[in-house]
């Protein structure tokens, strides 16, 4: 890669970072609201989501804190929150150039997010660590503050502006999956049987009792598991 | 239960999940299933926490709604990431001060 292509990904990251960082800034704020009540302070709440870069893993992480529990309940509830990350890892792993410095895999690694492995799955051919760290550079850093200023600030900001700034996420997930949609067909049967399975997990009686981490660990079992088995798909498709 | 030390084991749990695939897996997998099964996962995940959260983040449930449909539609046509999420929080922000 020459300097001038990986000057153009890291902006290209940076780019993308935007929407991720607005989200992520008004995520994080309604999440220092949460560890304010948890009795932290404003730079312990910069350093959790500093190192921690999880909004399920880190509101689990306050709540026990809140309730005064153990260090065992805080890493197993951590890793219950944040099991998807792995599979994440796990499909990462799969696009990672032979020639990459190993240095990398530490280094993004840490920060393998819902928003991160969207962004870079998206991109054709091997993933990019410097398309990668554009996008940290803008985004992560709002997440930190976001954290921060939830704490210090409470409810300053108006309800409707984190109403809005909160499905910036989700939109940028639709522009993931939809056009892969358009062009194949199981991907599209796989997007509807996942907004289907979701809607209803969420409202049945017992399935709703499920944390939404753990549903998204069970649906993607499920549902790419089964797709993998009755639709595999040939070597050209799976490379690209 | 120190709050510094618990937020480091927090860390270190994160941290160790995201890694261990990473630094583990070194070459490409020969089985067919899992491959595939990986080449799936992506969209799986990200439409299983797309949906219902999308509708479910909103103060109403209309503006959520409408975010999704906008938005789907816009992918639809190929908008960029950045085209498609200021649309769903331009969606939300008109409809909630109409609404």
């Amino acid at each position: 890669m020459s300097k001038n292509e990986k000057i153009k990904a890291y902006r290209d990251g940076m780019r993308d970072g935007v929407p991720i960082g607005l989200g992520y800034f008004a995520v994080a704020f309604s999440l220092g609201i949460a560890a304010r009540s948890a009795g932290m302070s404003a730079l312990q709440g910069l350093v959790a989501s500093l190192l921690c870069n999880a909004s399920a893993g880190e509101f689990a992480l306050f709540t026990v804190i809140g309730a005064g529990g153990t260090y065992l309940e805080v890493a197993l509830v951590t890793l219950i929150a944040n099991a998807r990350y792995l599979l994440m890892s796990f499909a990462l792993s799969q696009r990672i150039s032979p020639e990459m410095p190993d240095y990398h895999r530490y280094l993004f690694g840490g920060l393998v997010t819902d928003e991160f492995f969207g962004i870079n799955i998206a991109r054709p051919g091997y993933l990019e660590p410097v398309y990668y760290y554009g996008a940290i550079t803008v985004a992560t850093p709002l997440w930190a503050v976001g954290t921060a200023l939830g704490i210090l600030m409470g409810n300053l900001l108006p309800g409707r502006v984190v109403s809005a700034l909160g499905v910036a996420l989700y939109g940028m997930f639709l522009a993931i999956i939809i056009p892969p949609a358009r062009e194949n067909r199981v991907v599209a049967a796989c997007v509807i049987c996942s907004f289907l399975l979701s809607g209803l997990f969420s409202v049945l009686p017992v399935l709703s009792g499920i944390s939404a981490g753990t549903r998204t660990i069970l649906l993607t079992l499920l549902i790419a598991g089964g797709a993998a088995l009755l639709f595999p798909v040939r070597e050209e498709e799976s490379a690209e | 239960m120190n709050i510094w030390l618990a937020i480091l084991t927090a860390a270190l749990v994160s941290y160790a999940i995201r890694v261990l695939p990473l630094t583990l897996i070194r070459k490409p997998l020969k089985s067919v299933f899992l491959r595939s099964f990986l080449y799936y996962v992506p969209y799986v995940t990200l439409a299983v926490m797309t949906f219902p959260a999308i509708v479910q983040a909103t103060d109403k449930l209309a503006a959520g709604v409408a975010a999704l449909l906008v938005g789907s539609l816009i992918a639809w046509k190929r908008g960029s990431m950045v085209t498609v999420a200021a649309a769903c929080c331009g969606v939300v922000l008109l409809l909630e001060a109409v609404l």
